[in-house]
């Protein structure tokens, strides 16, 4: 985009602004930290205190990333209002993850003092190190390249909006997360994702009312819609991209699945008590759901307002584009903030699980027991520097087998973990022989079906992937010994 | 299964309870989504009727259903869930 200097500047200072409160918070969490005896509670875990209000929009923010910013609206902008129906799948999302883990997953986390999600599986499946190194590295690996690929996402932004040579932009923001994450560890990152989430709130308002006011209303947007392409008007998508298989199987994919997600289901963990999960249930939902749909809509009507899309830019700079088109230059900063903010948001939280997953889970577990406090804290700190350093190279140029793995992250993680945490909650039987089936079932059959049966009777790969999944996991359990009767009693017993 | 003589956590008959709470807000939810959209949006664009300027499927079942659902949430947990402590009670609070 041709931008002059003084829109560039206005544009700048807020968005400066903003990274700089960022990295505030990392400063007086990483005070918080330095007063905590038990070290690796408050760095991985935020010493699992928190308030409604803040769990929700940790939820929130963590779950809403670039794609809900920048490739969803985009695909809105294609196809319509059968996108937005499509989004709207997300609506349960907080009141599941955090319903359906329930108080039970909080109260055997604190049974069992697990910092890590994996503390948990690794408690529950008898100590089984199989289990554990496969939850790990799956963790690892999924995580660090979903993380290349927001990085890569929030750079590219920044080139094609403000001019900013790609480099630089990617420097800039993985520096400034970098440093958040590694200073204030999981304090930072919740109380980030604080501040992230209310400046996307406050965003898509300001969004949607602009669209409607400059479309002229709500039904003369859908009537020139209507004008451009009946189809956009219909639940359908165009040319009937969206058929009723597919679009219902994203209730599996990004509403039920995303359980088995390791960054949301962490959020679960780390409530104070009751009732702050209740209200973050309540205020979780309201705010998902308003951003889906507020995020999509504004998508489907930027048609109207932007016919098409410049040269050089693709579908899915439209919320960025328009901001830059309907607003003044410091307020389209503070705008651009937003998808920035989905971007670091969720970036952080994944960074500060790879580095948990490497110094808690496999470093303490079976490399070094006998580690000491001091020793323990400089770990955590090196490893997430570093964890976060490397993906920073990587995203330099993606080497091509990180694109190809990222196709597969989101699904992987859900191969991984979905049935490892359901299973072990809620069915006394499940044992490691049938957690290790389902993970290497799982992943295998996610990848071989993405690549070769892509819509298998007509729904995405995910379905089948977790049917299987739970098949494998099933009949291997009753095939081997039950777990320890030790476990059981740690686990269900009063 | 032969773990006779063990008694279960009390708190989790209540877990237990609520988690159905959810799966049937949960399912409520899908078909609420599946029959507006679908039941108002299948004929053709032509012989769509209007909501507040919004076709009428997508008005009820994208717009109003989170309206519905965020209040049918914030009525039901108060409803079916209840304050119970998660730390255990021999380690009492220790970590909270």
């Amino acid at each position: 985009m041709n931008l002059t200097r003084e829109v560039l500047m206005q544009i700048w200072i807020p968005l400066l602004l903003y990274l700089a409160v960022v990295i505030y918070i990392g400063l007086y969490s990483s005070k918080i930290a330095r007063k905590e005896k038990d070290f690796l509670g408050e760095y991985f875990l935020g010493r699992a205190n928190f308030g409604g209000f803040v769990v929700a929009m940790t939820l929130v923010a963590t779950y809403v990333s670039a794609s809900s910013y920048l490739g969803g609206p985009g695909a809105a902008y294609t196809q319509g209002l059968g996108w937005v129906l499509l989004a709207m799948t997300q609506l349960p999302a907080a009141y599941v993850t955090l319903g359906i883990l329930g108080k039970r997953f909080a109260i055997i986390s604190r049974k069992v003092r697990a910092v890590t999600l994996i503390d948990v599986l690794r408690e529950r499946y008898d100590n089984n190190p199989i289990v554990v190194w496969l939850a790990s590295l799956g963790a690892v690996i999924f995580l660090m390249v979903a993380v290349v690929a927001q990085f890569v996402g929030g750079a590219k932004l920044f080139q094609t909006l403000t001019g900013l040579p790609y480099l630089w932009g990617l420097l800039l923001f993985g520096g400034v997360v970098l440093v958040y994450v590694t200073w204030g560890g999981f304090r930072a990152v919740v109380l980030s994702d604080v501040i992230q989430g209310v400046v996307m709130f406050f965003g898509v308002i300001l969004l949607i009312f602009m669209v409607f006011y400059k479309a002229g209303g709500t039904y003369n947007a859908m009537q020139t819609l209507g004008k451009i392409n009946p189809e956009l008007l219909t639940p359908f998508g165009v040319k009937n991209f969206i058929t009723i298989p597919w679009i219902s199987s994203f209730w599996i994919l990004v509403c039920i699945g995303i359980i088995g997600l390791p960054q949301n289901a962490l959020r679960a963990m780390v409530y104070k008590d009751s009732k702050s999960m209740h209200s973050a249930m309540i205020i979780g939902t309201i705010v998902v759901g308003f951003l889906m749909l507020g995020l999509h809509l504004v998508g489907v009507v930027a048609r109207v307002i932007i016919p098409e899309i410049p040269k050089g830019l693709t579908n899915d700079t439209i919320i960025p584009l328009l901001a830059l088109n309907l607003l003044p230059p410091w307020l389209a900063g503070l705008l651009l903030a937003a998808p920035l903010a989905a971007i670091m948001s969720t970036v952080d939280s994944q960074l500060i699980l790879v580095s948990s997953a490497i110094v808690k889970d496999l470093y303490l577990n079976y490399i070094n027991p006998k580690a000491d406090q001091r020793k323990i804290s400089r770990l955590s700190m090196l490893f997430t520097a570093l964890v976060s350093l490397i993906v920073i190279l990587f995203a330099i140029k993606p080497p091509s087998l990180i694109i190809w793995i990222n196709l597969y992250a989101f699904g992987g993680l859900e191969a991984t973990f979905f049935w490892l945490i359901i299973l072990g909650l809620y069915w006394k039987r499940a044992n490691a022989p049938g957690a290790i089936a389902s993970i290497l079932v799982g992943v295998t059959s996610f990848i071989l079906l993405s690549q070769y049966w892509k819509r298998p009777f007509g729904t995405h790969p995910i379905v089948l992937t977790l049917v299987l999944g739970f098949i494998a996991f099933y009949i291997v359990s009753l095939l081997t010994k039950p777990p320890k009767e030790e476990t059981i009693r740690k686990f269900w017993g009063a | 299964m032969g773990q006779g003589g063990f008694r279960e956590d009390p708190r989790y008959a209540q877990t237990r309870k609520e988690v159905i709470v959810v799966l049937v807000l949960l399912i409520a939810n899908i078909l609420w989504w599946f029959i507006f959209a679908y039941g108002l949006g299948s004929k053709p664009p032509q012989e769509y009727s209007y909501v507040l300027g919004f076709p009428a499927w997508f008005f009820w079942s994208c717009i109003a259903s989170l309206i519905v659902f965020s209040i049918l949430v914030v009525l039901v947990i108060p409803m079916f869930f209840k304050d119970i402590p998660l730390d255990s009670e021999s380690e009492g609070g220790e970590r909270g």
